[in-house]
Order: structure tokens, then sequence, then C-alpha cells
């Protein structure tokens, strides 16, 4: 395989690379700026709550894929499995604890501070509960805020279920941000950010379903884990978050006008072959690998749904400033993982559908059962519903020990080839009609 | 009175009866009854009691099915009891049941529950969240809310309406079920040679798929007979299982480490049936409420529980002490993250409680048991030699 170039990068990746640098120049300094560090999760996380007691984030998941591209995850998982971690648990959490392990060097190569909170927000994703219940332990003294956030059992959020969740903001959460922080909950200033993550979600919309057009202007899913950054992590509800999704709908806007195609590590694409669907996270240990075989076939993503954990906005959903708690309540139940089945086979097809996609393709991830458990189900309820044809690959998150570059390559080949005699059979059946 | 062999065979043939024919049997004895099935761990089963209904466990199909289909529904690196499950809806072992209750556990049996809504088995099949927040008018009021919803679903099958009375008789049966059961494991706890635990897995496990008034005069027959003398004390270890609540171990697996010379004094293979520790109050403001305080207040520790504050390490540890057991063994299911991410903090739990332990992973279709026995009776030996 050749080294990966250099990667060419868009305007907006480059404003984001500054707004990460800042963030972690700032946690690498939060004891000198008299911040409070909270770590949290990106699902149902509560980043306008966290930003309004100005307290710093952490995302543990975050840091895990950080390690898994810097090609560091391998031996902090093999670390954690030297002191009991089984080979069968979420990578994540070994990521996790493995770098703790070894001194809690992040990304920019400086240490991150030790939580002064843990804010267990746990949304869609059972094994969140066990990752902290190990942190509590592993950071002893700690306090942890939990917020229970109930599953779309129904199909829908009711009134209870947001009742449920305010008594616990109001009961639980805010008084540990208090205790933490020392400083008084303001919901105006929670709601003055709120406004700005309205502002945000509506670029951030208008930027997803760019990707109708033909041909998509964006990749949603290999992009679309760097265009989600700021508004799934801790920038939501700023007033760089704004300008970052502005300038990138402003770019994604101009692409569109010049009929570009979407730019990926190697440049911009020159042929739109097949649209796709794609459910589940992408595999980080050789991401940019990954990545190549589908540019490399022409294969753009128009809608993935991974894009949707840290928020989904995409049918309707906005944060509501005139009701903040409710409004946070109501985005932690929405988030994509906290969808019962029916309602992701739903989106899924809206998706495949609406996107005008030529096949649906599934990324199994070992780690990730909130995702994975079922997927097979979906995948056969999306081929009987859209009859578009569909794929399914396996990988992990951040083992490398999990990623068989050859065998991913020969099934999407299969998979392209499937596609393009479909494309071919269609055609035929057009011209005859 | 029957003999307790009698006994013991017929709950085995109820245990892993996997066509549920008993209760089967009791729906069609009149028409307004109702099958529920629920999957581990724990389900107020009281309130399907009430509702005319019998709360039947589902635990997999363990290895007495061969899983061809629910194989084509999971990837290799999902525990196997899912897979299991689905074979049976799939096939006809599920059929006339009237609805499905799928615990919060984990997310394979959350999105399980999804999959029977996409399958359309049974008239209702509901997940079952229980709160993660202990706060009596917080998660409390959850709670309620969460069995209100099951009670709605049931209604809509048979028209029954649960009377506050009806409610707290069934709370009283179950009462009497927990404390029997608890009288089993005490007299095994003084005298745990007078019934196996594979015999004592049996009986639990049938209980779970009878009335519950029959299961207690079979808990009161087995009293009965292990109050005298049975069986042979051995020179064995006695150890306390964990990490066994879901997918249910092989009863191969449970014999091969009493015979490796492990007596099992406390485990959690069959959770739900103990999660409950004390009686439900019987005289409580309402019946609901009664059972709402149970749970936020009395519940056992396990994975599926949120457990800052109450670490359930120490609690094992207490338990191990209170059942004078030598060691513990960690037993978990292949993929279980719930029992696997709790593993290294609760062993750690043990090391500075200064007992042993020893961890191995299964299916609930293992069949190859010599590795799990020579590592059960090494422990079993080193503990006799040098603790």
């Amino acid at each position: 395989m050749a080294d990966p170039k250099e990667a060419i990068k868009e305007k907006s990746m480059v404003i984001q690379k500054d707004m990460l640098a800042k963030q972690f120049n700032d946690l690498s300094k939060a004891k000198e700026l008299g911040k409070k560090v909270v770590y949290t999760f990106v699902p149902g996380n509560l980043t306008e709550l966290i930003l309004a007691f100005d307290m710093l984030p952490v995302y543990p998941e975050i840091n895990a894929l950080q390690s898994g591209m810097r090609k560091k995850s391998g031996d902090y998982i093999k670390d954690a499995e030297k002191i009991g971690y089984s080979e069968d648990v979420c990578t994540y959490v070994k990521c996790d604890i493995g770098m703790m392990l070894n001194g809690n060097i992040g990304p920019t190569g400086e240490k991150l501070p030790s939580p002064d909170l843990l804010l267990l927000s746990y949304t869609g994703c059972f094994t969140f509960l066990k990752w902290f219940e190990n942190l509590e332990r592993l950071y002893p003294g700690v306090p942890v805020a939990m917020l229970h956030t109930p599953y779309q059992e129904d199909g829908k959020i009711t009134k209870d279920q947001v009742d449920y969740m305010v008594k616990q903001l109001k009961e639980e959460v805010i008084p540990k941000f208090e205790q933490v922080t020392g400083k008084k909950y303001d919901p105006a200033r929670l709601s003055k950010l709120l406004e700005n993550s309205v502002k945000a979600e509506e670029y951030w919309v208008k930027i997803l379903e760019m990707a109708k057009n033909k041909p998509s202007p964006i990749d949603a899913y290999f992009a679309g884990v760097y265009y989600m950054g700021p508004i799934n992590t801790a920038f939501r509800g700023t007033d760089e978050c704004v300008e970052y999704y502005q300038e990138l709908y402003n770019e994604v806007n101009e692409r569109v006008k010049n009929k570009q195609l979407p730019v990926n590590p190697e440049g911009e694409m020159k042929e739109e072959r097949f649209r796709l669907v794609v459910e589940g996270p992408p595999n980080w240990t050789n991401f940019r690998e990954f990545w190549k075989i589908f540019y490399d076939m022409g294969a753009v993503i128009v809608a993935s749904t991974y894009t949707k954990v840290g928020g989904l906005y995409d049918t309707g959903f906005r944060h509501n400033p005139a009701e903040p708690l409710e409004s946070l309540a109501k985005y932690c139940m929405g988030c994509y993982t906290n969808l019962n089945l029916p309602q992701r086979v739903e989106l899924i097809e809206k998706y495949v559908k609406e996107y005008k996609a030529d096949g649906f393709l599934i990324n199994s991830i070992k780690s990730c059962n909130s995702f994975s458990a079922g997927q097979l189900m979906i995948m056969r309820q999306i081929e009987q519903r859209t009859g578009v044809p569909v794929g399914f690959i396996e990988s992990d998150l951040v083992d490398p020990r999990y990623f068989s570059y050859a065998n991913i390559k020969n099934r999407l080949e299969s998979y392209f080839q499937m596609l393009e005699q479909r494309k071919i059979i269609l055609k035929q059946e057009q011209a005859i009609v | 009175m029957k003999s307790l062999e009698a006994i013991l065979n017929e709950c085995e043939a109820l245990a892993f009866d996997l066509n549920f024919t008993r209760a089967k049997k009791w729906k069609a004895e009149q028409s307004n009854r109702i099958l529920v099935g629920y999957l581990p761990i724990y389900i107020p089963r009281e309130i399907i009691h009430a509702a005319n209904g019998l709360p039947v466990g589902i635990m997999g199909a363990g290895d007495r099915k061969q899983i061809i289909k629910g194989d084509a529904y999971y990837q290799s690196y999902i525990c196997h009891l899912p897979r299991g499950i689905i074979e049976m809806a799939l096939d006809t072992n599920l059929q006339e049941f009237d609805g499905f209750l799928f615990p919060a556990i984990c997310d394979c049996v959350r999105n399980l529950s999804g999959m029977f809504k996409l399958s359309q088995k049974g008239k209702f099949q509901r997940y079952f969240d229980y709160p993660q927040n202990f706060d009596p008018f917080i998660g409390g009021t959850f709670y309620m809310q969460e069995m209100e919803k099951v009670m709605d679903d049931m209604y809509r099958v048979n028209k029954v309406r649960i009377e506050d009375a009806a409610l707290f008789n069934s709370i009283k049966l179950y009462n009497r079920n927990r404390q029997l059961i608890e009288t089993i494991y005490n007299i095994r706890q003084e005298f745990p040679w007078r019934l196996s635990a594979v015999e004592t897995y049996h009986i639990l496990r049938a209980g779970i798929t009878i009335p519950v008034e029959e299961h207690n005069q079979i808990l009161e027959q087995v009293i009965e007979h292990i109050i005298k003398e049975r069986g042979e004390q051995m020179d064995n270890i006695r150890v306390v299982i964990s990490g066994s609540f879901c997918e249910q171990p092989p009863i191969g697996l449970i014999k091969s480490i009493e015979m490796a010379g492990c007596y099992i004094v406390d485990d959690d293979f069959m959770l739900g049936s103990r999660w409950i520790r004390g009686e439900i109050k019987e005289n409580f403001e309402s019946s609901l409420a009664a059972l709402t305080n149970a749970y936020i207040n009395q519940s056992t520790f396990s994975s599926a529980y949120y457990d800052v504050g109450n670490p359930k390490g120490d609690r094992l540890v207490k338990m191990a002490k209170e059942r004078k057991a030598d060691g513990i063994i960690f037993s978990a299911a292949s993929f279980c993250d719930p029992a696997l991410l709790d593993r290294p903090q609760m062993q750690k739990a043990c090391d500075d409680a200064g007992i042993p332990h020893i961890n191995f992973q299964y299916h609930e279709n293992t069949g190859q048991f010599k590795i799990i026995k020579e590592q059960a009776g090494t422990f079993s030996d080193s503990i006799k030699l040098w603790a």
C-alpha cells in the first residue's frame, strides 16, 4: 500500500483545526485558567450547560478515536487488557483506560487534566454507564452527575420522559455543576447559548441536505465526521461554532453552484459513480485507507447515521432557548442511538429515498452493540422497503486487530460490482419502457 | 408429598421445555388469560400476575436448540442469548405469547425488543427501562410509569384492569416465593451437599415457567426434603459465582464446577427471581408504590444497575463473607459488556478483601468443559492447600 499523501483540506477544516487546537490548549492550562474540567460523552452531551458554567469538556470517546487515528490505540487497548479488561468488550473504553494508564496524553501531546466532574449523560449506549462506573473508581473522589436518558421505546418522546429528565437536570446534574464550580445556574446564559445552537443547527441541516444534489458536493460520512465535530462536541452554543457552520455552508453552497464533487484527502473527486447511505461508525485506526477504497471507486456517501449520534436535527428538532432544560432533554432523547429499531429503519429508508441512493451499506462495529445489534435485520428491512442493494462489512472503532484491509476491500469491490450491474439493468429497463 | 427425585425430574423438564407447554396449557384453561414473556434479568412479575397473566422467563435456548436462523441475524461478536431467542421467535416456540418484555440490561437486549417489534411477534413488545436514578420522587416516579405502560399493554389484550387488592395479593404470593427461595439458599449455605447447584438451578428455572402458586408448593416440598439430611458431605471449597445473570451457563458448566470440588453457595444465575431482597411491603400506600419502593430500596446489586455510591465489588465481597465463601468465580458470557466491564473492578475489590478468585467465559451452548473443570479444580486445590 502506498503511503498516504499530505491531506488536502478545505478552509472550514482549517478553521476547525484552529478551534480544536485552542480547545486542547485551554485544557492543558485548565488549572492556570481556573477552569473546571468535566468528562462527558458525545451522544446526549450537555455542552451548552457545561459552557454556561464556564467548564471545559473532555470527551473520552473523542480521545479514543484520536488515539486510533494516531495509531496509539492498539497499545492502549492491550494495556487495559493486561489489567483485566476482556478482549470482548468495547474498545473505546479500553483505549480510554489504557490512555489514562499511560499518562493521559491528549492528541496534541500534552497531558489532559483530570476531571473535576464526571457527567454521565447516559444516552443510547448502555456501555457508557459501565465506562463511568470504571472511571469513578479510577478517579476516586471525583463526583459523578448521572443523567439517565430514557429510550424512545414507543417511537416518540413523551411528556413523562421529558419531566423525568428535567427533574434529573434540576435535582442531580445542576446541583453537582454548582457544587464543583461554585457558580449559580444562570438560565438566561444557557438560553443565550442555545440561541447560537439553533443557528448552527440550521446551517448544519442545510449542509447535510445539499447532498441531495447530483452530484453531491459533500461526503456525508468520511468528511461528515469532520463536519459534525463542532456541533457534536465542545463548541455547540458558541459564536465560533455558528461561524464555522456559516463558512462551511458557504463553501458547500459554492461547490453546488460549480457542480463540484466532494473533497477527499487526495483532492476533489472526479466522478460520482455511486451514491450510498451508510449506517454505523467508521473505523478510526485505518480511516484514510478505508475512505480511499470508496473515493477510488467513485462512491460518495450522501447520508449517514453516524453523523446523527451527537444529535438528530434533520427531522426537525432544534434546541429551544425558551425552554432550555426541556429542550436539552428532548435533544438527548433524540440522538440516533436512542431511537428504537423501527425508527432507525424509517430514518434510513427516508435517507435512501430522499437522497436517491444507489445502495445501503452497513459498517458493523465489533465494539458498539448499540449500533450493531439488530443491524442485520435493519439491512433486510431496507432491502425490502427500498429495493436498493445492501452491503455489510465489519470492523472496529479503535482496535487495529479488527481491521482487515484486504477483506474489507474485497467485499466492497464485490458490492460496487453489484451496484454497477444494477445500474446497467435499470438503464436497460428504462430504455425498454 | 412427592419424592425429591420426582420433584427434581419435574423441575428439570419444566426448566428446559423451550415450548413452554405448561404455560400454554395454563393459558388455554381460561379465555382472558395472557402469557407475557420476559428476558433477564428482573421484571416486577406481580403486575402480570395481577392482570390474569403468567410471566414466563425466556432465558435463551441454551444448548437445547440448534441455532440456524438466529445466526443469520447476529454478528459473531454478539453474545449467544439473543440469537437463541430470535430463533425461538421465528420458530413456533413463542407462539401464543401475548407480549414480550425486554428489561434494560444492555444494548443487545434493548435492540432485540426492536427486532421483535419489526417482526411483529406478540401483541406487544416493550423495552422496560429501569431508572438509573434512585431518588423515589424522580427514579421512583419513572419506574411506576414504566409499570403502568406494561399494565396498559396488557389491558389492551385482555381488558383486565388491575385492582390494588389484586396486586397486593400478587405481591404476597411473590413475597412467599422469594422467601422460600432464600430459605433454600440458607439451608444450602449450611448443608450445600443436600441440594446440588444444578438441582437448585432446575428448581428456580422451573419457577419462571409456571404459576407462582404452583412454584411455591414445589419450593415448600423441596424445603421439607432438605431440612433433613441428604447426600454426603465432601471436602469441597465454597464459592460464589458472579457474572452469569443474563445468558445462562449450560448445565454442564455448573456441574463441572461442582465436580471440580466447589460448593456453589451463592450465584446470580436466576437473579430476577431473587432481585428484591426482603419482603415487598404488603400494606403500603398503594400496591404500585410498594413495588416501586422495593425496586428503589431493596434491589440487589447487578451489572445492569448503576452503582456509584454503592459499588458492586463491595457488595459482592459482603455477600461472599456472609456466605462464608472461600473464593469467587467470575463466570460471564462471552461478549457480555456489562459483566465483563464490571469484572476488573470487582476483582480488585476481592483482592483488597483477600478473597481468591478466578474467571472464565462461556456461551450458553458451550459444549467443552474440560478446561473449566481443570481451572476450577486447581482453584479448589489451591485454596484447600494454601489458603
